[in-house]
């Protein structure tokens, strides 16, 4: 293969979960938590579809396409949350909304 | 000399990838961490093609660049200033914690990698050009994923439904 080995992609894989895991605990915003979460997402389906070129196996494409559906559904539900957030008057801050919080 | 190329292709993706990455995170306004998500989105989208999935490259700039985040900038626009989202000081110790438990995701993850370097990861399996293409990802979706692809169908419906139901506000429900 011309490039790169696959392990330079996974560790770019690596450093972008690494970003995203810390947009999720650092941030207390539920809009840039759900962007952070989509970073950690893709990093996954980096890796994914890195490992499938190395194996020539082509399931793990069809794995991050599905993952890629998920992330979708994921997205209309949190936005539905927040919006729904807001139309309360609640403050958008995920450290503010825990009334279910055991 | 196109192993060179492929190399530059490759810094050039991957340096925007983080790059971008890093601004989502750190940004307050959750417009321009949005923008930078899609600059993310599209770099990655490069680094697909280089491995041979051109579908999903496509895919991850319609569905994502495209559709999703559009529907992020509109809740984005529909919040107005309440989006914004300044860094608000929490206790020192979780921050630190947090930072801390992230680089030993990192680390982890990179030590394991040097690990299996030299057996597992060079010289990649040989593909056709038709690897990645829509109509070989399409024949394995309706033939070996049939019942993956289903359920994701029903997936996103159900998701879509909720949306919907999570964005109208009953109105008498909050006395």
């Amino acid at each position: 293969m011309d490039g790169p080995d696959i392990g330079w992609y996974l560790i770019v894989a690596a450093m972008l979960f690494g970003i995203g895991a810390l947009g999720v605990m650092l941030r207390r915003s539920p809009l840039i938590v759900l962007l952070s979460l989509e970073i950690m997402l893709n990093a996954s389906n980096l890796t994914l579809i890195a490992f499938a070129r190395q194996r020539g196996d082509l399931t793990g494409q069809v794995f991050a396409l599905a993952v890629m559906a998920v992330a979708a559904a994921e997205v209309a539900i949190g936005l539905g949350l927040i919006v729904a957030m807001a139309r309360r008057r609640l403050v958008l801050d995920v450290d503010q909304a825990s009334a279910l919080r055991g | 000399m196109g192993n060179f190329l492929v190399w530059v292709v490759w810094f050039l993706a991957a340096g925007g990838c983080l790059a971008t990455g890093v601004a989502v995170v750190n940004v307050t306004n959750p417009f321009f961490a949005a923008l930078a998500l899609i600059g993310n989105l599209a770099s990655l989208a490069v680094l697909y093609l280089l491995l041979a999935a051109e579908f999903l490259a496509a895919a991850q700039v319609l569905v994502y660049a495209g559709a999703v985040m559009v529907m992020f900038l509109f809740v984005v626009a529909y919040l107005g200033g309440r989006a914004d989202a300044p860094w608000a000081g929490g206790p020192p110790l979780l921050r630190t914690a947090a930072v801390v438990a992230a680089a030993a995701l990192l680390v982890e993850v990179v030590v394991v990698l040097g690990l299996a370097w030299g057996d597992n990861l060079q010289d990649p399996a040989q593909v056709s050009d038709s690897f990645g293409s829509p109509a070989e990802i399409g024949e394995l979706f309706l033939t070996d994923h049939l019942l993956a692809f289903e359920i994701t169908s029903i997936a996103l419906l159900v998701a879509a439904v909720g949306g919907v139901v999570l964005g109208t506000t009953p109105e008498k429900e909050d006395e």
